[in-house]
């Protein structure tokens, strides 16, 4: 039976593997069809800017084709996806006071901007809460 | 000539993922082809780096899969053997993680913590990361 899950997420892209553990688990969520409720908080708030570019690693020897450096705004989006495709929705918020500070203002299509609000209305509908916060 | 550096390297698997490598040992080898002259001592979590046959499972969310998963015991390899760059692994650390001598990849130097900050004072320049 679907669920209501909700995340509220802290890390910048790059920095830690934090997101690593929210993208496994998020992705596993979407598979089974839960409903997925995402507030994307502080540095968080710039996993879906959709200006963000892969490189090449000429420490790797990698051109850009070959390395396929991974973006987090594709993560987001193929999350969005994966969920529709499994008859659930995710509902991406991302802290707009947060997003300002960072000039990310640009999101993956399907996200949001929102307010510390948005994640007190998904605690309260969400069978589950997790956070994963910036340590 | 380059100022010898000195690279304490202490942070392991921090974003490694999604970076496809360690930023640090990335640096310390894209300085090393623009002149520097750098040394690399692997302590704390770091020492796993070293352990051969390593491998975190890619990431995939979705339809997207990632196709280049780190391989941390190959960057210091090649920092060893591509980019000449000495890399010194503490001795007690490795213990204290059970990890074995023999488990490791060739082309490492192993370090007592007493002789740290000998090796600090032959360096112009350390760096703790």
């Amino acid at each position: 039976m679907a669920k209501t899950l909700a995340f509220a997420l802290m890390d910048p892209p790059y920095e830690s593997e934090n997101l690593t553990t929210a993208f496994r688990l998020l992705d596993a969520a979407a598979r089974r069809g839960h409903t997925i409720k995402v507030f994307a908080y502080e540095g968080a708030a710039a996993l879906a800017f959709t200006r963000q570019a892969p490189h090449p690693n000429p420490v790797h020897g990698k051109n850009l084709a070959e390395e396929n450096h991974p973006t987090t705004k594709d993560q987001v989006a193929a999350l969005l996806a994966s969920a529709e495709k499994h008859g659930g929705k995710v509902d991406w918020v991302n802290c707009g006071m947060c997003v300002d500070e960072r000039g990310v203002g640009e999101f993956v299509e399907g996200t949001r901007r929102g307010s510390p609000a948005d994640f007190h209305a998904f605690c309260e509908a969400a069978d589950g809460v997790l956070a994963i916060p910036t340590k | 000539m380059a100022k010898k550096t000195l690279n304490i390297v202490e942070s392991g698997y921090r974003a490694v993922i999604e970076e496809q490598d360690d930023t640090i040992l990335w640096l310390v080898a894209a300085m090393q082809a623009a002149g520097a002259e750098h040394t690399v001592v692997l302590r704390g979590n770091a020492v796993n780096y070293a352990v051969k046959g390593q491998g975190a499972p890619s990431l995939s969310v979705g339809e997207w899969k990632q196709s280049q998963a780190p391989k941390m015991d190959r960057d210091v390899g090649d920092l060893i053997e591509k980019r000449n760059i000495p890399v010194y692994v503490l001795e007690e650390d490795l213990a204290e993680r059970g990890i074995e001598k023999a488990e490791l990849i060739g082309g490492l130097k192993f370090l007592p913590r007493s002789a740290l900050p000998g090796l600090c004072a032959e360096h112009a320049i350390v760096s703790l990361w």
